[in-house]
């Protein structure tokens, strides 16, 4: 009984290294989202470059899409705008842009000089969509089902890796082709 | 000559006249206010928002919390509480749309079982052990005492004949 104690702390030593080596690598900032699993919610906002146009969660109907989050104060939506372009372009995945809490003016203007990777825009001043969404800071990415259904958000930057990686095997699950 | 004396006399009281002069303006930015037509509801709003955790700077609650997104948060409970909601409603509508991680209190379900026992369990451990070194030492004791008379005049003749040896020799 006595040597069997012995090892005790050897044990104890074993089960706390598995534990918290499990946590190693792992990005503590990086939040499952609430909403996978569960319908886009429901919004109305008016299109970034026709105020008269309104768009609705209607907008993800069809075939699956992504939704990006970003707006021209977030340093990070700029790093990962060249590689949107590209999603756009070459691989032709239909991105709905959220511009969020940002100003008109100055989203069309960045989306004139960088070019626009969206096939729509939606205009989100107040950040109402964005609060329904979860989203606790730019960019974010969500990966949207045909039905409108939320199957993923990634936090942070999209470039090729994540595309590869994470977006891309979702999309095709969801019946895209990419 | 007078006048720099009179200062130099009051110069703690003239430095903290400016430090917290100074200070003022960083105050006055942490503060939106909110007011609740009954001192109930304040309370209320005030225990909701430092439960709730704010996301983007995750070691805050919303109460402490300047980021934009606590702001919101803060503004939705306000919003919530005065068209009527419990906390129950309100808790649970930003959890649907944050997630659990904000709730600083989790709920008790399986998968946060052993969160909420740990405590139990590391107490009922430690009571155990010390329960257990208290038992042994106890029992050892009681192995000393359950020596006869006649060996503990032995081993009173062995201590002393080592004391006065060890004397003699010191």
């Amino acid at each position: 009984m006595k040597r069997v104690l012995l090892f005790l702390p050897l044990l104890v030593a074993l089960v706390l290294g598995v534990l918290l080596f499990s946590g190693i690598g792992k990005d503590p900032t990086k939040l499952d989202s609430a909403l996978v699993g569960k319908a886009m919610p429901e919004f109305a906002l008016e299109d970034l470059h026709q105020p008269e146009v309104q768009v609705s969660q209607q907008v993800f109907q069809g075939e699956p899409s992504l939704l990006n989050v970003w707006g021209t104060w977030c340093p990070s939506c700029r790093a990962e705008h060249a590689d949107l372009m590209w999603l756009a372009k070459n691989e032709g995945v239909p991105i709905v842009g959220l511009n969020y809490k940002d100003q008109r003016a100055e989203a069309k203007a960045w989306l004139e000089r960088l070019g626009d990777p969206y096939s729509t825009s939606i205009y989100d001043p107040k950040g109402s969509l964005g609060f329904d969404l979860g989203v606790y800071g730019a960019p974010e990415t969500f990966v949207i089902g045909a039905d409108g259904t939320v199957l993923h958000r990634h936090v942070g930057v999209v470039n090729k890796q994540v595309w590869e990686e994470t977006l891309r095997p979702l999309l095709n699950q969801a019946g895209g082709q990419y | 000559m007078a006048i720099f004396r009179l200062f130099s006399r009051f110069a703690p009281a003239w430095l903290a006249a400016l430090l917290i002069v100074l200070a003022l303006p960083a105050q006055a930015v942490v503060r939106d206010v909110y007011s609740f037509d009954t001192e109930e509801k304040q309370q209320r709003y005030q225990t909701m928002i430092t439960e709730l955790r704010c996301p983007k700077c995750q070691n805050q609650n919303i109460a402490d919390s300047n980021s934009s997104i606590s702001e919101d948060m803060r503004d939705e409970v306000y919003r919530m509480m005065t068209n009527g909601a419990s906390d129950v409603e309100i808790m649970d509508s930003l959890v649907g749309r944050f997630g659990e991680f904000i709730r600083y209190k989790p709920l008790l379900e399986k998968r946060t079982l052993l969160l909420w026992a740990t405590p139990a369990i590391s107490v009922l451990g430690g009571l155990l052990i010390v329960g257990g070194i208290v038992l042994r030492s106890r029992r050892n004791n009681q192995i000393d005492s359950e020596l006869s008379a006649e060996e503990r005049a032995r081993v009173e003749k062995i201590m002393d004949g080592h004391n006065g040896k060890s004397d003699s020799q010191a």
